[in-house]
């Protein structure tokens, strides 16, 4: 998959959409049996592993999933705390999935409204009146691409390097939301977007751009 | 809306009939539960309704982002330019009309569109107890809602219609101001 997330931020600096179309690669599943030779650790609300790489595992992995079930922070699908449900023998043999920790929504709320800022100041710094902003931020694994319309929208696309055509998905991205968002009178504007046929369209633009996007020298 | 340039992939057409139609049944329904003309004008214009259709500045400030997708027009400079954008680009799009722009003010704040025909009244007759509605006010909502999108308070208002016996359906509109508040970044 060469691009990796869409964000649509609204004029406040608001997170209203947030879409994740990548498999994180760098992911360890293993079947433990009693006692855990991993020393696991509790922070910011997750469960990390702090001693005891081996296997792919890592330190600073965090568990991920337990037999199948994804984990939300630090407590199991159904409601139990990590830490206890691995302290008891009759878990065992369990199996667990580590990774590097995902971006809670908490997270990405707070990055967009900082990009936001990072957005504005962006244009304040330009010494001729009228910048566009940041349309782009580049780094060796990934591009960001930003596109503010008119009226203040931001849609950004996080996408892989080589990736071409990012400059027409953001125009469909935004003719998807003034299609699919804003002429559904169930949406509110300036709302968190949560509507399927927005969804489906947006993922099948994603789709048709990294199939469309060739890929430039040195791939 | 009625009548659409090339939609991109699915191009749908939708009678523009059939818009005028449904938007005749909104007015008589709304005749029916509002007394009088006068909130019969203020419902058509603005905000409040007893579901949740949006029409006319709820219509503007989200048709703007759809205009703004589809017709690649950029930042407009003066006033005399959103003139001609809503004239050439907007109401072709979305009525399938071209009105004229006259009767500029001296300060150049205030201009007319002149709709040599408008669909919205194709088939319509104003009753006589229906003497002060003003049917398409609807139109007016849109234009105050969209601008409003883009920074700019405007007023408009029908000043002739062709419904009321007038040759010609004029809508005036004025330039307020610039909304300086909530600027997108990079917009000076």
């Amino acid at each position: 998959m060469a691009i990796f997330s869409v964000y649509v931020v609204n004029k406040a600096g608001g997170l209203i959409y947030q879409l994740d179309s990548y498999a994180p690669r760098a992911e360890a599943e293993k079947t433990f049996s009693y006692p855990l030779d991993l020393l696991l650790k509790l922070h910011d609300e997750r469960v990390l592993v702090a001693f005891g790489q081996r296997d792919g595992i890592r330190v600073g992995h965090a568990v991920l999933a337990i037999n199948g079930m994804d984990v939300n922070g630090k407590y199991t699908a159904d409601g139990k705390e990590v830490l206890e449900y691995l302290g008891d023998p009759a878990h065992y043999p369990v199996s667990i999935r580590f990774g590097r920790p995902r971006l809670t929504s908490n997270e990405k709320l707070m990055l967009a409204s900082m990009f936001h800022s990072l957005f504005a100041i962006g244009s304040q710094l330009s010494p001729e009146q009228g910048s566009s902003g940041i349309e782009m931020l580049e780094t060796d694994t990934f591009k960001l691409h930003c596109f503010q319309t008119l009226t203040g929208i931001k849609f950004v696309v996080l996408a892989d390097p080589r990736q071409s055509g990012i400059d027409s998905l953001l125009r469909k991205i935004y003719e998807i939301y003034s299609d699919f968002a804003l002429k559904n009178p169930f949406y509110s504007l300036e709302m968190p977007i949560r509507c399927e046929l927005f969804d489906q369209n947006l993922k099948l633009a994603l789709e048709v751009a990294e199939k469309a996007g060739t890929f430039g020298p040195g791939s | 809306m009625s009548r659409q340039a090339n939609r991109g992939t699915e191009s749908k057409k939708m009678s523009s009939e059939l818009f005028t139609l449904t938007y005749g049944a909104l007015v008589t329904q709304l005749c029916k539960d509002y007394e009088n003309d006068e909130d019969v004008n203020k419902q058509l214009d603005k905000i409040l309704f007893f579901c949740f259709l949006p029409r006319g500045y709820n219509i503007g400030v989200r048709l703007i982002e759809d205009f703004l997708a589809r017709s690649n027009v950029g930042k407009c400079h003066d006033f005399r330019e959103t003139a001609d954008v809503i004239a050439k680009v907007a109401f072709k799009m979305y009525l399938g009309i071209t009105p004229s722009i006259t009767n500029w003010s001296p300060a150049g704040d205030e201009f007319s569109l002149i709709l040599e025909n408008n669909p919205l009244v194709d088939f319509v007759e104003l009753p006589d107890n229906h003497s002060s509605l003003i049917y398409s006010n609807l139109l007016c909502g849109v234009l105050r809602g969209a601008l409003e999108m883009v920074q700019m308070a405007v007023e408009a208002k029908f000043i002739q219609d062709t419904l009321k016996g007038d040759g010609v359906t004029e809508i005036r509109m004025r330039f307020i101001r610039r909304i300086e508040d909530n600027l997108p970044a990079g917009e000076e």
